[in-house]
């Protein structure tokens, strides 16, 4: 499904990402753990296509497709989706209209009708039972005044509603309430199949015995320097990042 | 080239898209200005003595006054000898229906996407449309007429009730209120009249069409709207005019009188021409409108301008009976090289008066935009109340917005709040969007209707459907 190959990017004139290769398949939940910095939002911001990076070198592999060839929102279009690690505020637009937006754009890039109001708004029900929401949240501002925890859950919300074949999940646990994670992460689960694929970024273990991840790769200064199994980030929790660096002779 | 860069340089390539010129046959009165001008503009009309009295008492005002130069807006003074006064799309007969309207002035409606028929038939409104000056479409009117309701062209209101326009015309804005409302008090050639009975709650929204169209014609519009007693109205008035290469003058006076107890909404969407990207062409839109309330009267504007090239326009409220509201409503857009020096005016006279300012400035390009608010509270203005919010959105870093809020207390009992805020899109709130399938173009649209959200709120709903598409417009490609 998505393949990078030798990523390199740099942001105003800083090389952030150094030579990263990952691939991810269909069905498949990788998490990726590394230190402050070392680049994952990074990473997630470059294959959502934001602009302010420059890609040097490297490839990235979406479904046969180069993507850097597409602007964000076609990378959107194609089911890229990006869970925010700080969600952003649009004041006066209701989360209804944004997203109401964001579905029928979608739609119609692909060709399609917009979405009747009856269907959407049944939709957004269900999806906002999933998550345990307060209906209320649907006609206030986008982010305005949310607090971080409502930010975060409201993110997968909107990943619920959009139904994206690959769902990048930046730190969508820091924030969350124990209560509130063990609810996102039970929506994600109830989202995932064997056709779509989660890339989950996070600090900690709590949120991974949640989702449970086939593969972990730590982030080191903008490569990745280690993979393995649901194992490695146990690891991780109890010796830190120290003993990858002695390892990896880094 | 940054990216910023690059977006700012898509504005230069969104053309006006309603530059188009309609071909009809005009009436045209020889350019410049004079008393003789000014008779035959009377005579054409078939006006009564005394108002071509009235005209010439405002002509010889208006020789005693200069433009004035305090607005932040720098232009050519127009010429007003080469302008020609009057002129009338040249008609067959008189019109019926709509059907009999020429050919030419349909098409020009259905190209702008408002099928005068279309409006008729899907929303509740009657239309007086005034293309070139005169109006050749009266909708509507017999609903209206069973209520008691007088809405027609002012000049025919000057022959079937000069009673009405003999006493109102001209009592709000005084003929030698201000240069451009002498020269319109001289020269009008149209609007609308209107007057709603004691008591009466106009069944349906009033709406006016009005349309530049004749290249190198002035535009001086006359609006007298009453209130009587108890009564409601709202009025929408809506404007687009096509693109010309010479700058348009349009000076018009809006006077509002709301009795006791009375309310009046009045709505504007102003696009006409706003001039190329490199600022050549656009109207002038030199506007002067004010209402006045009598006790427990309200009166609202709003006003969502994203046109021409200068704009020039305070609509205020004299808040003289006890207990009345004035409300102000703005959405203020100016791109490439427009300017507006736009805002309000509230004066507080009576007791227990009450005004709220909503003024949103949004400036693209290399654009100036000005909110510049007078709130004034008169000595005998007991527990007089003012809320005033300006706000301005940037886009890019060649515009600049600015404002000038003056406030004058007489009375220690008021209350004047005050707030100011300026920011920009961001270009996070952009790829935000963008994340979510929502292209750059649609994702700005977004963003500044949600930031013009308390204004567009203010707009009967057809209307602010057509606002937020004028919006959308008229900032394509200037995202910085
Ligand atoms: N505009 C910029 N100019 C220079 N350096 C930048 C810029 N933006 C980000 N960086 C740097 O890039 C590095 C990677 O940042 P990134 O946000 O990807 O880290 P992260 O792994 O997500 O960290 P965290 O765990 O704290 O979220 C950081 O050192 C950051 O300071
Ligand atoms: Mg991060």
């Amino acid at each position: 499904m998505l393949k990078i190959n030798d990523l390199h990017a740099s942001i105003e004139g800083n090389e952030i990402l150094k030579g990263i290769n990952l691939e991810i398949k269909p069905g498949e939940v990788h998490a990726i753990m590394g230190p402050n910095g070392s680049g994952k939002s990074t990473l997630s911001s470059v294959v959502a296509g934001r602009e302010e990076y420059e890609v040097s070198k490297g490839t990235i592999d979406f479904e046969g497709e180069d993507l850097l060839d597409l602007d964000p929102e076609e990378r959107a279009h194609k089911g890229i989706f990006l869970s925010f690690q700080y969600p952003i505020e649009i004041p006066g637009v209701s989360v209804t209209n944004f997203l109401k937006t964001a579905i029928n754009e979608t739609r119609k890039a692909k060709g399609e009708e917009a979405m009747p109001a009856n269907i959407m708004l049944k939709k957004m029900r269900e999806k906002m039972a999933l998550l345990e929401m307060d209906k209320g949240f649907l006609s206030r501002s986008l982010n305005e005044g949310f607090s971080g925890g409502e930010k975060k859950r409201n993110e997968i919300f909107q990943m619920a509603m959009l139904e994206p074949k690959l769902a990048i999940l930046d730190e969508t646990d820091s924030g969350l309430d124990i209560d509130a994670l063990r609810i996102v992460a039970n929506g994600v689960n109830k989202l995932k199949s064997k056709d779509n694929a989660v890339l989950l970024i996070t600090h900690y273990q709590r949120l991974l015995d949640y989702i449970v991840p086939d593969y972990v790769h730590v982030l080191y200064n903008g490569r990745i320097v280690k993979s393995g199994g649901k194992d490695l980030a146990l690891q991780l929790e109890e010796k830190g990042y120290d003993w990858i660096k002695e390892e990896m002779a880094i | 080239m940054s990216s910023e860069e690059k977006l700012l340089e898509e504005v230069t390539g969104s053309e006006y898209k309603y530059g188009f010129y309609t071909d009809i046959e005009s009436d045209k009165v020889p350019a410049g200005l004079s008393e003789d001008v000014i008779r035959i503009i009377s005579a054409k009309k078939k006006e009564p003595q005394w108002m071509l009295d009235w005209r010439l008492d405002a002509f010889h005002k208006f020789n005693q006054m200069t433009e004035p130069d305090w607005a932040n807006v720098t232009y050519q003074k127009p010429d007003l000898q080469a302008i020609s006064f009057y002129s009338a799309p040249v008609q067959k007969k008189k019109l019926g229906s709509l059907d009999e309207v020429d050919p030419e002035l349909l098409k020009t409606f259905e190209k702008l996407g408002i099928s005068v028929d279309e409006q008729k038939r899907l929303t509740n409104v009657a239309i007086d449309v005034v293309v070139d000056s005169v109006s050749v479409a009266t909708t509507f009117k017999k609903t209206l007429a069973e209520k008691g309701i007088i809405f027609c062209p002012i000049s025919e209101a000057i022959q079937e009730h000069p009673e009405l326009v003999k006493k109102y015309l001209g009592t709000v804005v005084p003929k030698t209120d201000n240069y451009y409302a002498a020269l319109n008090s001289a020269v009008f050639t149209d609007g609308s009249f209107c007057y709603i009975p004691k008591g009466v709650k106009c069944p349906m929204e009033l709406s006016t069409y009005f349309r530049i169209n004749e290249g190198g014609t002035g535009q001086f519009e006359r609006t007298l709207l009453i209130a009587d007693e108890e009564s409601y109205v709202s009025y929408l008035e809506g404007c687009t005019a096509p693109s010309r290469d010479e700058n348009q003058l349009h000076a018009a006076v809006v006077e509002l009188i709301a009795m006791d107890g009375a309310e009046i909404k009045y709505s504007t969407v102003q696009n006409w021409y706003p001039g190329d990207a490199n600022g050549k062409g656009g109207v002038f839109n030199f506007v002067t409108k004010r209402g006045i309330c009598e006790k427990n009267a309200k009166i609202s504007w709003t006003q969502v301008e994203t046109g021409s090239a200068v704009t020039w326009k305070y609509p205020s409220c004299i808040l003289k009976g006890e207990n009345s509201i004035g409300e102000f409503y703005s959405v203020a857009v100016t791109n490439n090289h427009q300017q507006a020096d736009t805002g309000t005016k509230m004066i507080h006279l009576g007791k227990n008066t009450k005004s709220t300012i909503i003024s949103k400035g949004i400036c693209a390009g290399k654009s100036n935009g000005s909110y510049r608010g007078l709130v004034k509270i008169g000595p005998r203005a007991e527990n007089a109340r003012n809320f005033s919010q300006c706000d301005s959105l940037l886009m890019g870093s060649s515009c600049g917005s600015h404002t000038f809020p003056y406030i004058e207390t007489q009375n220690k009992s008021a209350k004047v709040e005050h707030e100011a805020t300026t920011s920009k899109i961001g270009e996070d709130q952009i790829f935000y969007c963008n994340q979510r399938g929502i292209g750059t173009e649609e994702a700005i649209a977004l963003i500044v209707n949600g930031y013009c959200k308390d204004v567009l709120n203010q707009l009967p709903m057809e209307f602010a459907v057509e606002a937020q598409k004028l919006l959308a417009i008229s900032l394509e490609g200037s995202v910085g």
